[in-house]
C-alpha cells in the first residue's frame, strides 16, 4: 500500500524506540515519512506487558492492590484509590470521613508529582534543560511526605480497600501546609521559565491539533480533552471521596493544541494545591477504616468505577462471583486510550514535532501495557 | 514597539536571566547526599528489609507460628515451618523463609502479623551477589543485612 509522496519518492518507514530516550518508556513507533514530514504512525506497545489484569484474576482482592500501583508507577496514589474505590463499591462499604480526607490529600499530591514528571521530562524532550531539575526538586518535598506517611516513594501502597491503613504521623498537617505554601511560587517560577519562552512557544503552539470531536470519537480524557475545550472532570461530574465538598475550578483550553495542554497542566496543579488546602484545614476526626470484612467475599455482580486519575479517566471493571479472587479485573488505562489519538496528532507534523506530541499526551508506558 | 526597543537596548532579558542565576547561587537546601559516607535518613515508616523481632528482654523469638504472613502474601514468598511441643502443646518456630528476590515490599505481611514478630524496617541496603543471597533464612531475618561502613 504505497502512499503518493512528494515527487514520487519512496516513502521512509522509520523505527522510533522501544529505545528512544523521548518515547518515555518501551514505546515503538514506526514512522512513515515522506522527507521530514509524517504521513503516518503506527504504534507497536507490550515491550513491557506483564500481564497484571491476569495477576487480579488469581490473587485475593487486598493482595491485588500493591500490583495496581506498578501499572501508572508515576501516580500510583491515584491507581490505588480507584481499585480501593470499585472494591468497595462492590463490598458496599464506604471510606469513614476523615480517611476520605487523607486520601483526597495524598491523591492531589500525587497529581501534582505526575504533572511535575511530565514538564521536566516535556520540556526536556523539547530541548528546555532547566525545568526538570526545578521540577524534581519539588517533586522531592512531595514524595517525602508519601515516604513518611505510608513508607514508600513511588509505589506507595497507601490505602487499602475499607480506609487507611497507617493513620497520620504527628507532622503531616505542617508538612502538607508547608509544601503548599513553598509549591505555589514554585509554578510561578517553571510559568516563568516555559510560558513567555518565545522557543517554547514556537515549539507547541499549533503542533498536535486534537480537536473536541475527536478526543470524544477517541474516547481521550483528561487534559487532551481539557485544552480541547471541554469542561468534562470526574471530580465535579461524578464525585468520588468527597471531591463534592472542594472548591475547585476545571481548567479549560481552546486551541487543542500542545501549547493549550502546557497550560492546562499547570492550571491543573494550581487547583490541586487549592483542594489540598481545604482538604488539609477540614480532615474530620474519627477512625480511619471502615468495617470490612476479614476475608472479602463481595456478592456475585459488576462494578465499573472511574476516577480522575493525572492523565484522564482511569476505570476499573471488577466481576466478582462470589469468591474470594475476582472472576474479571478490567482497567482502562488513560495513557492507552489517548495514546490511540498519536496518529491523528503526527499527520502532517515534522520529526522533531513527534517528539512534542508524544509528551503532551503524557503516557506512562506501564499503563498502557500493563 | 518603543518598550520592547528600550528592553533590547537595555538587555532587560539579559539582567533578568542572570538574576535567576544569581539568585540561585546560595541554595538554602541541598539535595545532594554524600551516599556512602553519609546515609540518608528514611522515614521511620521506611518499608524495607524484613526482620523477625525477637524478645529484647528474653532473646525469644516473638513469632507464633500462625502463617498469617505466608497466606497475606501476595507473592507468597513467605515460607513458616514449625513444630508444636507436646508439653506446652503450642507450636514452636523452626524456620522462616523469606524470598526477598520477589518482595514488592507492600507491607501486608506486616500488616498480618498478629504480634508485630515480623517487620519491614528501614534497612534499605538489601542488594546481594547471587540471587540465592536473597533468600533469607531465620538468623538472616533476625540479625538484618549488615552493609559495609564507609567513612567520609
Amino acid at each position: 500500500m504505497a502512499t503518493q509522496t512528494f515527487l514520487d519518492a519512496n516513502e521512509l518507514v522509520l523505527n522510533m524506540g522501544p529505545q528512544h530516550p523521548s518515547t518515555h518508556g518501551v514505546l515503538r513507533v514506526i514512522l512513515k515519512l515522506d522527507g521530514e514530514k509524517v504521513i503516518g504512525t503506527d504504534c507497536i506497545i507490550g515491550y513491557l506487558h506483564r500481564g497484571i489484569e491476569k495477576i487480579g484474576e488469581n490473587r485475593t482482592y487486598p493482595m491485588f492492590a500493591p500490583y495496581v500501583d506498578r501499572m501508572d508507577y508515576i501516580s500510583a496514589v491515584s491507581n490505588g484509590l480507584g481499585y480501593c474505590l470499585a472494591v468497595e463499591k462492590l463490598l458496599g462499604v464506604e471510606a469513614p470521613p476523615k480517611a476520605q480526607a487523607v486520601r483526597v490529600i495524598l491523591t492531589e499530591m500525587n497529581r501534582i508529582t505526575s504533572h511535575l514528571v511530565w514538564l521536566g521530562t516535556h520540556a526536556l524532550d523539547i530541548g528546555a534543560i532547566t525545568p526538570v531539575f526545578y521540577t524534581f526538586r519539588e517533586r522531592e518535598e512531595a514524595l517525602k511526605i508519601f515516604e513518611a506517611y505510608c513508607g514508600a516513594r513511588l509505589t506507595t501502597h497507601a490505602f487499602r480497600i475499607g480506609g487507611l491503613q497507617y493513620d497520620l504521623y504527628d507532622t503531616f498537617e505542617r508538612d502538607v501546609r508547608k509544601f503548599c505554601d513553598d509549591f505555589l511560587p514554585r509554578i510561578d517560577e517553571y510559568e516563568q521559565l516555559l510560558t513567555g519562552n518565545r522557543i517554547w512557544v514556537e515549539r507547541l503552539t499549533g503542533i498536535g491539533i486534537l480537536t473536541a470531536e475527536d478526543c470524544k470519537r477517541y474516547g481521550v480524557t483528561g487534559p487532551l480533552l481539557r485544552a480541547a475545550g471541554v469542561q468534562w472532570d470526574i471530580r465535579k461530574a461524578f464525585p468520588y471521596s468527597g471531591y463534592e465538598r472542594y472548591e475547585f475550578d476545571v481548567p479549560i483550553g481552546r486551541n487543542a493544541d500542545t501549547y493549550d495542554r502546557y497550560l492546562v497542566r499547570m492550571q491543573e496543579m494550581r487547583q490541586s494545591v487549592r483542594i489540598i488546602r481545604q482538604a488539609v484545614d477540614g480532615i474530620p476526626e474519627g477512625p480511619i477504616m471502615a468495617k470490612v470484612p476479614k476475608v472479602m467475599k463481595p456478592p456475585a455482580g459488576e462494578v465499573y468505577v472511574s476516577i480522575e486519575a493525572p492523565k484522564g479517566e482511569l476505570g476499573y471493571y471488577i466481576i466478582s462471583d462470589g469468591t474470594i479472587t475476582p472472576y474479571r479485573v478490567r482497567v482502562r488505562p488513560p495513557s492507552f486510550v489517548n495514546l490511540q489519538a498519536l496518529d491523528k496528532m503526527a499527520k502532517g507534523a515534522l520529526i522533531a514535532d513527534i517528539v512534542a506530541i508524544i509528551g503532551t499526551i503524557d503516557i506512562v508506558l506501564g499503563e498502557v501495557d500493563r | 514597539m518603543i518598550r520592547k526597543l528600550l528592553r533590547t537596548i537595555l538587555l532587560v532579558d539579559l539582567f533578568e536571566g542572570l538574576w535567576v542565576t544569581f539568585r540561585s547561587q546560595a541554595p538554602k537546601h541541598i539535595y545532594t547526599e554524600q551516599y556512602p559516607a553519609q546515609r540518608p535518613q528514611v522515614a521511620e515508616r521506611y518499608r524495607g528489609a524484613p526482620r523477625l523481632n525477637n524478645n529484647p528482654e528474653t532473646g525469644e523469638t516473638l513469632c507464633i507460628a500462625c502463617d498469617l504472613c505466608a497466606i497475606a502474601c501476595p507473592e507468597q514468598l513467605i515460607v513458616v515451618s514449625s513444630v508444636r511441643n507436646p508439653q506446652t502443646r503450642r507450636k514452636e518456630l523452626t524456620d522462616f523463609t523469606y524470598d526477598l528476590s520477589r518482595c514488592m515490599f507492600c507491607g501486608l505481611c506486616e500488616d498480618a502479623c498478629p504480634v508485630d514478630a515480623l517487620e519491614l524496617t528501614q534497612d534499605f541496603e538489601i542488594a546481594q551477589y547471587s540471587r540465592e543471597g536473597l533468600i533469607w533464612d531465620r538468623q538472616m531475618l533476625e540479625e538484618g543485612p549488615k552493609p559495609t561502613q564507609y567513612k567520609s
